[in-house]
């Protein structure tokens, strides 16, 4: 019984760690093929529900770019982010079109990094998190994990 | 026996899934030919295609700004950074397996690179291109 509140517990605990954040094990198949060509996966509980909502209602004009799934699909993936989604008081807002990298919390994350290390040709855009983050792609973003590109900091 | 059978269509349309950059070429080259008679991919052509600067989207001037002047190496999405794996079937061995997957990328990057839809002679040509350089 005890060990059962402990590990009820550990269950709660664990979002806390923000440094660790993979992919839940039910991820549909369709997220990885559709959402992860472009840019990294990104981890579902960066961004709140509402925002994903509005990511998936405007695929057609994805930031330039054009990322239509057929209607199947989109209703998989959207239920799957709403799942799995952040909280939006502590996210604070995405902005429009809804950015990860605009939230108040990964502004406040990333106050160290130079303005020069944001435009260096081989991070290009905050969107990057592989540039710097050596684990994103199976979802650690801890600072044992972080490696700049050579000579910047 | 019935079992057996049923597996084994199974299995057949399964394989069928997967396909070759030969079938896939020989695809658009069929499609290609019915409204071009004559019509034979040509590897050259479809290496032009690679190259031609069509500078319509200053993000993506060409289809070497996220694949590199080389399909043999690894590109870089022009605007997210995100490594992209080499194009070339000698490189990656991956490349042009799944039709619907190189039409939906056919669709896209054409779209925005070259401002309209490629023709299938066109993607017959890439294919052969692909498939051929070492
Ligand atoms: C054809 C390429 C492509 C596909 C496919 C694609 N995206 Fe994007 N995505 C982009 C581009 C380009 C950006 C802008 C990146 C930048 O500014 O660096 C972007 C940005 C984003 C951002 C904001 C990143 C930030 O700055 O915080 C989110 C969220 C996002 N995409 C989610 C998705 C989801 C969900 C899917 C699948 C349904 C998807 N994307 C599929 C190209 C794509
Ligand atoms: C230019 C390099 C760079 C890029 C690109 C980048 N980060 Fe970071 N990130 C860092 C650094 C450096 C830190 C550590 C800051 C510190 O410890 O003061 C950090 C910290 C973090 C943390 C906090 C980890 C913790 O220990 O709490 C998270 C979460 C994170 N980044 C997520 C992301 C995501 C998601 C992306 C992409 C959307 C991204 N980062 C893009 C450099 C980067
Ligand atoms: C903005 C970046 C970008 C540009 C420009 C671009 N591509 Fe791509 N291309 C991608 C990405 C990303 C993928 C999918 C990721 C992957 O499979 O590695 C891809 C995949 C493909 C595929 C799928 C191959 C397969 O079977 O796996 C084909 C075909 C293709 N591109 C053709 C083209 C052609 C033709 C052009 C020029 C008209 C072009 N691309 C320009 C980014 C780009």
């Amino acid at each position: 019984m005890k060990r059962l509140a402990l590990i009820t517990l550990l269950g709660f605990a664990l979002p806390a760690f923000a440094d660790r954040m993979p992919l839940p094990a039910n991820t549909p198949a369709s997220f990885k093929a559709e959402c992860a060509s472009c840019h990294l996966a990104y981890p579902p509980a960066l961004l709140a529900a509402k925002d994903w909502q509005r990511t998936m209602a405007g695929l057609k004009d994805h930031f330039g770019t054009d990322a239509t799934v057929d209607a199947k699909t989109a209703q998989e993936i959207t239920a799957f982010l709403e799942r799995n989604a952040g909280n939006s008081d502590r996210l604070g807002s995405a902005g429009e079109p809804p950015r990860i990298t605009q939230t108040a919390r990964f502004i406040r994350k990333h106050r160290e990094v130079s303005a020069k290390t944001w435009s260096d040709p081989r991070v290009k855009s905050a969107a990057n998190c592989e540039a710097c983050h050596r684990g994103a792609a199976n979802g650690s973003f801890s600072e044992r994990e972080i490696t700049l590109p050579s000579g910047l900091k | 026996m019935k079992t057996l059978a049923t597996l084994s269509l199974m299995l057949i349309s399964i394989a069928a899934h997967a396909e070759t950059p030969q079938q896939i070429r020989q695809i658009y080259a069929t499609e290609a030919a019915a409204q071009q008679t004559g019509f034979s991919p040509s590897a050259k052509r479809g290496e032009t295609l690679f190259r031609q600067r069509f500078a319509l989207n200053d993000k993506m001037p060409a289809c070497t700004s996220c694949h590199t002047d080389s399909p043999l190496n690894a590109g870089q999405h022009s605007v997210t950074g995100k490594s992209v794996k080499a194009l070339a079937v000698a490189a990656n061995a991956e490349r042009f397996a799944d039709p619907a997957k190189v039409e939906k990328w056919f669709g896209r990057n054409c779209k925005e690179v070259v401002g309209r839809a490629c023709t299938p002679a066109e993607k017959a040509d890439f294919v052969a291109y692909m498939s051929e350089v070492r």
